[in-house]
Formats: structure tokens, C-alpha cells, sequence
């Protein structure tokens, strides 16, 4: 007969493990967190937030390298927003599930299997050089904002599933026609979700490199306008490590990158709760 | 004088023969009930009076339903003018997750009445939330959540929503069937208090229900209207052996 663990050792043993396991995961988290601001929080000065980078880098600031982040935020949100978000008002509201809704679907999640590599390739064959847009933030935008698409569509979606079908139905019963409806009542209570959606759009846009080095290009100048050619300050890092140019500041730019997203992420969560405590 | 007139209304779901010839009429500024066991049609035959078949795919209707001597299935019929002439009760009540306010508010707002003045809008929500009696108990938390609400207040607020777009038709689709007994006889007072202005149809299960509230009975089974006629009449000596059968408890 096989020797029987005592059951009551066994499941101490697993609960170890289990919590081991876990907290593993959320040390991972820490130890990155930790280790960039060890290294990078004492490069961030109010100076190096407001003055442009200076020799390839090497010294001066990451303020242009900021600018053209947001520029890019704002343009790939301004594409991405109402196409994501009318896209899945059309699966969700104004068609019944069919073979057409099925190939949307499968669309939109193969291009959100597309390597951003490759996305950064089409943008630049496509939007760079066959529209002759250049590398700029606008080429950039539209680029970012094909791989947002995915994203906001199916955050969108759920949370437009998520409402109850017995508020639409009251609502077409007071006479009120399906788009006064989805604007008034769907929409609304969807909010969380699309914010949601759009949030994880943004930390995209700060995070993603291949697709900003083909489309935007790596300019330090101050971008002006939409047409301009400039680097994002995750492409800004990129450069500033692989090339050697200067760790300190890779690593204060870094620690930008990190705090920002930390910062969108808990702004959205906080918004979303704020935002469910009122309707509930 | 009749305020509905159903003539030889039929509905199919796809094959599926769900109303069959159905007629009747209904009449102004009385409560009409329709009784039968689950699935007899009762609760289709409210739905066709102000289209909500037609959020179903698949559904065919053949026959007239006259309102005001207009057949609202006709052509040349304004299905929002109709829905805010015919408004309907659920059996769950449903209120948005908005204020009690902008509730009763989100009808006239959305179809643009009382733009101008904010005054006329606060007037129309005392009047709706007075006439179900929810005035006196909630106007000073005008701006709480509805979802906050007891559940008879929440289907008062439901019936309120209802009146401030001033109807003349409401239908009520096992109105009470989520509601303690106690709020059930609150809302069935309701009923009778609202009959003065309004002409209202209620579907029911609950047979005490129809026999205490409504001034016409119509018996339902597997589609057909197997009779109707005046309460008292219906329930203390009616003509079918059905129906009798039905409201003895034989059956349902």
C-alpha cells in the first residue's frame, strides 16, 4: 500500500506553494518598479522634465521626447476612439449575431495578433512612404491606432453586453428610438468599460516602440505640428541604452515611462469605482 | 366606449402559431385583465398593443389592432407617437441606474418637451411621482439613485417614468409578480386610483388579483381567447367549462 500523506500536511504544503507562487508574481512587479526608481528617480529633476534633450541625449532633458508622446496619445485616441467605439455600437446594438458578425470579430482579433513589428513595417510601406506622410506623429497615430482597435472594440462590447437588456427594452417601450437609446442609457452605464478600454489605448501608446521607430522616427526636435517627425520617450530609452549613449538618463526616462503608466492605471481604476459608487 | 379593438389578431414565431384569432375589445377608463396559465399568450397579446413584437425576429401578425379607431398596424403609423400613447409596465421593475429624478425625466427629455423651462420639467416629475404616490415620500431625495429604492417603490417610480410622458394606455405585464404581498396590495390601490385617467390592461397569473382589481376578464388558454367578459360575470358564472375549470384551480 502507498504511504498516505496526512491530508491536513498536504494542504499546508500547497497553500505554501500557492502563496509562493503568487507572491513571486507581485515580487517580479516590485523588484522592476524598485529597480528603475533606484536607478532613475534621482536623474528626475524639475530641468530634466522641462528641457530638451541636448547632444544625441547625453545631456539636457526628455521635454520634447514627452511632447511627442502626448501628441501621439491624442492622435491614435482621436482615430481610435470613434472608429473602436462605433464599431462595437454596430456588433452590439444594430446587427443580430450572424455569419458577418463572426468574421468582424475574427478580424479584429487577428489584428490583434499582428507582432507591432510587423505593424510598424505596414505603417511605414503604407502611411510613410505610399501616402507620403513621412515619418510623422500623424503616420504614427494612425498606425497606433489600427493596433488600438482591437482593444477598445472588445472592452467596448463587453461592457455594452454587460447592461441589461430590460433597460433597453423600457426604454424603445417610452417610445424612444434605439439610438437615443444606446446614447442615453447604454452608453452610460457602459462608460467604465470603454474607459477602460481607452486607458489601456494610452499606456500603448507609451509603451510601444517598433511601431514609433518605423512611423514617427527618431527626431529630438520639438514636434510642432502633426506632420512633424519626433521620438517618444519609449523610443527615447530605447536609443539612449542600445546605443550607449547615457544609462543615467535611460534610466530617468524609464522611470517616467513606469511612473506615468503606474499612474493611468490607478487614475482608471479610481475613476471606474468613483463612477460605479454613483449609479449603484 | 372601446379604446382597443383586437379583430382577428393571429402571431406566429416562425411556425409556431402563438395567437389565434384573437378579438376583443377594450374599454376606455376601466382595468382589463388578461388571465391564463404560463405561455397561453396572455402576456404576446399586450405586447402587440404597442409593438414590442417587432424587437423579435421572426414574428408575423396578421389581423387588426385599432387604437382610437386606428389600426397600429398599418402603414402610415408613428411607432414613437404610438409607444409614448401606450406605455408598458414590466414584471421586474426596471428603473435606469440614474437619479429618481432623472428617471421620471429621461421620457420628456428625450422627446424634447419642456425644453425651455426648468420649472414646467420639476412640475411634470412632482405630477407623475404624486400620482403614484411617491411624492410625499421622496421629494426631498430627488437625487438618489432609483436603484436605492424599495422594490414597490422602485415599480412605482417605474409607473411614474410611465406617466410623464403622458399616455393614455398602460399596459401592465405581471406587474405585482416581484412585489411581497403587502406592496402588491399597495400597487393594485394604485391601479384603482389611476383608472380615473388612464385605460389599463394588466396581465396576471394571480387570479385573486384580476378578480379584485379589474372591471374585464379575458380567459386565455394555448392562444386562443377562450372568454371574456365582465369580472363579476367571468368569475361567479362563467359560460366555458374552461374557464370555470381554470378558476376552480382544475387546472394551470
Amino acid at each position: 500500500m502507498a504511504k498516505r500523506i496526512n491530508p491536513l500536511m498536504l494542504q499546508r504544503i500547497v497553500k505554501a506553494q500557492l502563496w509562493s507562487l503568487t507572491g513571486f508574481t507581485i515580487g517580479i512587479l516590485f523588484f522592476i518598479i524598485f529597480f528603475i526608481s533606484i536607478k532613475g528617480l534621482p536623474q528626475i529633476t524639475l530641468e530634466f522634465l522641462t528641457s530638451n534633450p541636448v547632444d544625441m541625449g547625453r545631456s539636457g532633458g526628455i521635454f520634447s521626447t514627452i511632447v511627442c508622446t502626448l501628441y501621439l496619445i491624442f492622435v491614435s485616441l482621436m482615430i481610435a476612439m470613434p472608429l473602436g467605439v462605433g464599431a462595437a455600437i454596430y456588433l452590439t446594438e444594430y446587427t443580430r449575431e450572424s455569419r458577418l458578425t463572426h468574421i468582424i470579430r475574427f478580424g479584429t482579433e487577428c489584428l490583434a495578433g499582428i507582432p507591432s513589428i510587423i505593424m510598424g513595417l505596414f505603417g511605414f510601406a503604407f502611411f510613410v512612404m505610399a501616402l507620403g506622410l513621412g515619418w510623422s506623429i500623424l503616420s504614427g497615430g494612425m498606425t497606433m491606432s489600427i493596433m488600438l482597435l482591437p482593444t477598445i472594440i472588445r472592452t467596448t462590447e463587453e461592457s455594452i453586453k454587460a447592461v441589461p437588456y430590460e433597460l433597453r427594452e423600457v426604454s424603445f417601450s417610452l417610445g424612444v428610438t434605439r439610438w437615443q437609446t444606446v446614447t442615453k442609457v447604454v452608453l452610460p452605464s457602459a462608460l467604465p468599460g470603454i474607459v477602460t478600454g481607452i486607458v489601456l489605448g494610452i499606456a500603448r501608446c507609451i509603451e510601444e516602440t517598433a511601431v514609433i521607430i518605423f512611423t514617427v522616427g527618431s527626431s529630438l526636435r520639438l514636434p510642432e505640428s502633426f506632420f512633424d517627425s519626433g521620438r517618444t520617450m519609449a523610443v527615447h530609452f530605447y536609443i539612449l541604452a542600445r546605443e550607449g549613449i547615457s544609462m543615467p538618463n535611460a534610466y530617468g526616462t524609464a522611470a517616467i515611462l513606469i511612473l506615468s503608466i503606474l499612474f493611468i492605471n490607478l487614475s482608471a481604476y479610481y475613476l471606474a469605482r468613483q463612477f460605479l459608487k454613483k449609479i449603484c | 366606449m372601446s379604446k382597443v379593438i383586437v379583430e382577428n389578431l393571429n402571431l406566429f414565431y416562425g411556425d409556431f402559431h402563438c395567437l389565434k384569432n384573437n378579438t376583443l375589445s377594450i374599454k376606455e377608463r376601466k382595468i382589463t385583465a388578461l388571465i391564463g396559465p404560463s405561455g397561453c399568450g396572455k402576456s404576446t397579446l399586450l405586447r402587440c398593443l404597442n409593438r414590442m413584437n417587432d424587437l423579435i425576429e421572426g414574428v408575423r401578425i396578421t389581423g387588426r389592432a385599432l387604437i382610437d379607431g386606428k389600426d397600429i398596424y398599418s402603414r402610415d403609423i408613428n411607432l414613437i407617437q404610438l409607444r409614448k400613447e401606450v406605455g408598458m409596465v414590466f414584471q421586474k421593475p426596471n428603473p435606469f441606474p440614474l437619479s429618481v429624478y432623472d428617471n421620471v425625466a429621461y421620457g420628456p427629455r428625450v422627446h424634447g418637451l419642456y425644453k425651455t423651462s426648468k420649472d414646467a420639467m420639476e412640475a411634470v416629475v412632482a405630477k407623475s411621482l404624486s400620482a403614484v404616490g411617491l411624492w410625499e415620500e421622496l421629494k426631498d431625495r430627488l437625487d438618489v439613485s432609483a436603484l436605492n429604492l424599495a422594490l414597490e417603490q422602485q415599480q412605482r417610480l417605474c409607473i411614474a417614468r410611465l406617466l410623464a410622458v403622458e399616455p393614455s394606455i398602460l399596459l401592465m405585464d405581471e406587474p405585482c409578480s416581484a412585489l411581497d404581498p403587502f406592496a402588491t396590495l399597495n400597487i393594485e390601490e394604485l391601479f384603482l386610483n389611476l383608472k380615473e385617467k388612464y385605460t389599463i390592461v394588466i396581465v396576471t397569473h394571480n387570479m385573486q388579483q384580476a378578480a379584485r382589481v379589474s372591471d374585464y376578464t379575458g380567459f386565455f388558454l394555448l392562444g386562443e381567447l377562450i372568454e371574456f367578459g365582465n369580472t363579476k360575470t367571468l368569475f361567479v358564472n362563467p359560460q366555458n367549462k374552461l374557464t370555470e375549470d381554470y378558476i376552480t384551480g382544475r387546472f394551470g
